[in-house]
């Protein structure tokens, strides 16, 4: 719904398109208590039992009517992810909900906001997800670096015991249990199989799908793995109502969202903000502008290291949404934007990302795990312009390779910067690659092949 | 992937500390009791907190509490890269996060630092006290360049806020985590446009509320009109 950007833009008298009074997350910064007092104050846990004895179909239907989006980064309707658990509990095969707070995706750090400041709205949502999935246990999943937050969270979630909030015989009707399990320095673990697998007490390498997690997850039961921000909307969506949220945003991608900001800004900040916010005035509003000015922009990452770079030209008018994102060949990802201004070297920031899925491959499928090596090891030296033009074709040839042909999506995440880089800089790798060689032709005997 | 592997020194036995062994009790009854191999990962950090790192008799004795073959318990301590198979410095072991965010805000200075003060990365200074390491990220990108350093984030870092730091550990003292550029956590620095709004704090949002739609006979009606 809403009115086009423009006239709101014109309209406004705050700065972004969304208004406090529409924010989720509203100890973003952490500025007020985080504890029970302070989020039943903010409006968390209110309400929450009247949403339960709406029952599981009704939470089902106005999720889905929301048009809430998972948040992790695939952009599946949560809605409808919950309606793929079986409608009733066999014997002896409980369902499971499992929340992958394991944020890892260079670039995002939203989650990690959740769970320190906001932790009640997270408990609340897995209490509502869990009543919709017919669940009474629930592990949420944090990335071990992130003890801190463990410790916060696991603070939280006894204040909730305490309160009877949770737990058996609990004042809400629903016995729900809920642990915190904790990782240890995986990405992979943020695939939502391989994050099984780890909860499980394994190596975390990514099943085979199908069977998907909704048919067999944790430990062969019915399990659905949401992202945290997935989950922490709910309560608040439930209460103001699907149409409330859905009016934000352009049509398809509704809500509001955690964009996360880093790289080459004024201002690098987490900011709660409406869907397909133009990106022009998410930077200008909030961030503080590009580093230099509007002008030095060079490139942005738009969703996280895993989507293809897209050239500042592209970003004038772009709103921050999945759809317009995709059809620049990039994505939304987990919203995570990370700014790179025009003394940025690119190659240089693109190799830092190939190593990084080098090191984080799980090693199980041989694509990944040969391919990110070779990746990454040609990239060191289009970086330094070391490597011989022809070679461009083939590192674009091998990432097509790796990319689609892996058991999980880590091969194309390291395939998709690489190709993004080609796509609208490779003049910039062939110029290196050039200067390279005009710089050392009088080494003798040396064995360069002429550029062409 | 890396290679990993377990040290060639190896202390002769390891046993949990009664608080380590009661925080381990902890995590195995969170899972289900036939399914308490779920616990390696936390109870390998809890060996790991408590030694520094990973022995190899602390994997023998996990693997037998949990009733798992050694194999697997090795398995999972050599994946995952939050398992320092040999010692690290016992005053602060700084993990540097490089990745781009961080990288493009400066973390290849605060590695010159490192490289300066403590030495070359995975080298324990000759008194023990120190040591580094680059990482993948951390995690915290709004609030880079950043380092973990024994576990805590220190954020916003410059050469000299990590140098201090470091300096500040080497004098005894426990230098605050957080951010060193004066911020709370990731917000704008000394300009918070958002949240701003009293009626956001003011408690109006716990009054009683009328869940929206809610299907024409629930179960309990004892909702009041919005306020």
């Amino acid at each position: 719904m809403s009115a086009p950007i423009h006239s709101i833009r014109k309209a406004r008298v705050m700065v972004g398109i969304l208004e406090d009074k529409d924010r989720i997350f509203t100890n973003l910064y952490g500025l007020q208590d985080w504890g029970l007092e302070g989020a039943k104050a903010r409006g968390c846990w209110n309400g929450t039992k009247d949403i339960l004895d709406a029952g599981r179909d009704w939470i089902i239907e106005n999720m889905k009517n929301s048009g809430l989006r998972g948040r992790g980064g695939a952009g599946f309707s949560t809605g409808l992810k919950w309606s793929f658990m079986p409608k009733e509990v066999k014997e002896g095969r409980p369902h499971y909900l499992v929340v992958n707070a394991d944020e890892s995706e260079p670039g995002t750090c939203k989650d990690r906001e959740i769970m320190r400041h906001d932790p009640h709205l997270l408990i609340e949502g897995c209490l509502i997800a869990s009543r919709a999935m017919l669940a009474h246990a629930c592990y949420i999943y944090i990335r071990g670096e992130y003890v801190f937050e463990r410790e916060r969270l696991e603070a939280a979630i006894k204040q909730a015991y305490e309160a009877k909030l949770v737990g058996k015989d609990n004042i809400h009707g629903w016995d729900f249990d809920i642990y915190v399990h904790h990782g240890a320095g995986a990405y992979i673990c943020g695939e939502e199989t391989a994050l099984l697998e780890s909860l499980e007490g394994k190596k975390g390498q990514p099943r085979l799908k199908p069977p998907f997690p909704a048919g067999a997850g944790l430990y062969g039961m019915p399990t659905t793995v949401n992202n945290v921000e997935s989950i922490a909307v709910a309560g608040t969506i439930l209460r103001r109502g699907a149409s409330w949220f859905a009016g934000f945003g352009r049509q398809n991608n509704a809500g509001t969202k955690l964009f996360c900001v880093s790289g080459h800004v004024n201002l690098p900040c987490n900011v709660e903000e409406a869907m397909s916010i133009p990106f022009r005035q998410l930077m200008e509003d909030h961030c503080g502008g590009i580093r230099g000015g509007w002008g030095n922009l060079k490139a942005v990452i738009p969703g996280g290291s895993s989507v293809p770079m897209i050239p500042a030209e592209q970003c004038e008018d772009l709103p921050m949404d999945f759809d317009a994102l995709r059809n620049l060949k990039s994505g939304l990802g987990t919203a995570a934007v990370i700014v790179m201004d025009k003394s940025t070297d690119l190659v240089r920031a693109i190799a830092r990302l190939s190593y990084f899925y080098k090191h984080e491959s799980c090693g199980q499928c041989t694509p990944c795990r040969e391919g990110t090596g070779w990746m990454w090891r040609v990239m060191e030296r289009m970086a330094t312009g070391e490597a011989d033009p022809k070679e461009i074709d083939t590192l674009l040839d091998v990432t097509t390779q790796v990319e689609g042909h892996t058991i999980c999506a880590l091969g194309d995440a390291a395939a998709w910067p690489i190709q993004g880089l080609f796509r609208h800089f490779r003049h910039e790798v062939e110029e290196r690659i050039a200067s390279y060689r005009s710089g050392r032709l009088h080494v003798q005997g040396a064995k360069l092949i002429a550029a062409e | 992937m890396s290679v990993r592997r377990l040290a060639k020194e190896q202390p002769e036995s390891f046993a949990f500390s009664k608080e380590s062994q009661a925080k381990a009790d902890w995590w195995k009854a969170k899972y289900p009791a036939a399914r308490k191999q779920s616990a390696v990962i936390p109870m390998l950090w809890l060996a790991q907190k408590q030694e520094g790192w990973v022995q190899e008799p602390a994997i023998q004795e996990i693997a037998r509490q949990l009733e798992m073959p050694v194999i697997r318990v090795l398995e999972v301590a050599t994946f995952y890269v939050m398992f320092q198979l040999a010692p690290v410095g016992k005053t602060a072991f700084v993990q540097l996060c490089g990745t781009t965010p961080c990288q493009l805000r400066g973390a290849l200075d605060l590695r010159s630092v490192l490289e300066k003060k403590i030495g070359p990365a995975h080298s324990v200074s000759a008194d023990g006290k120190f040591s580094w390491e680059e990482v993948e990220c951390l995690g915290a990108c709004c609030n880079a360049p950043m380092a973990a350093i024994n576990d805590y984030y220190y954020e916003d870092l410059t050469p000299e806020s990590l140098a201090q730091i470091l300096d500040d550990f080497a004098a005894g003292k426990a230098p605050q985590p957080g951010s060193y550029e004066g911020r709370k956590s990731s917000e704008p620095k000394d300009k918070i446009q958002t949240l701003t709004d009293p009626k956001l704090y003011d408690g109006s949002a716990a009054k009683k509320i009328k869940i929206p739609n809610l299907p024409e006979k629930p179960k309990k009606t004892k909702a009041e009109p919005a306020a």
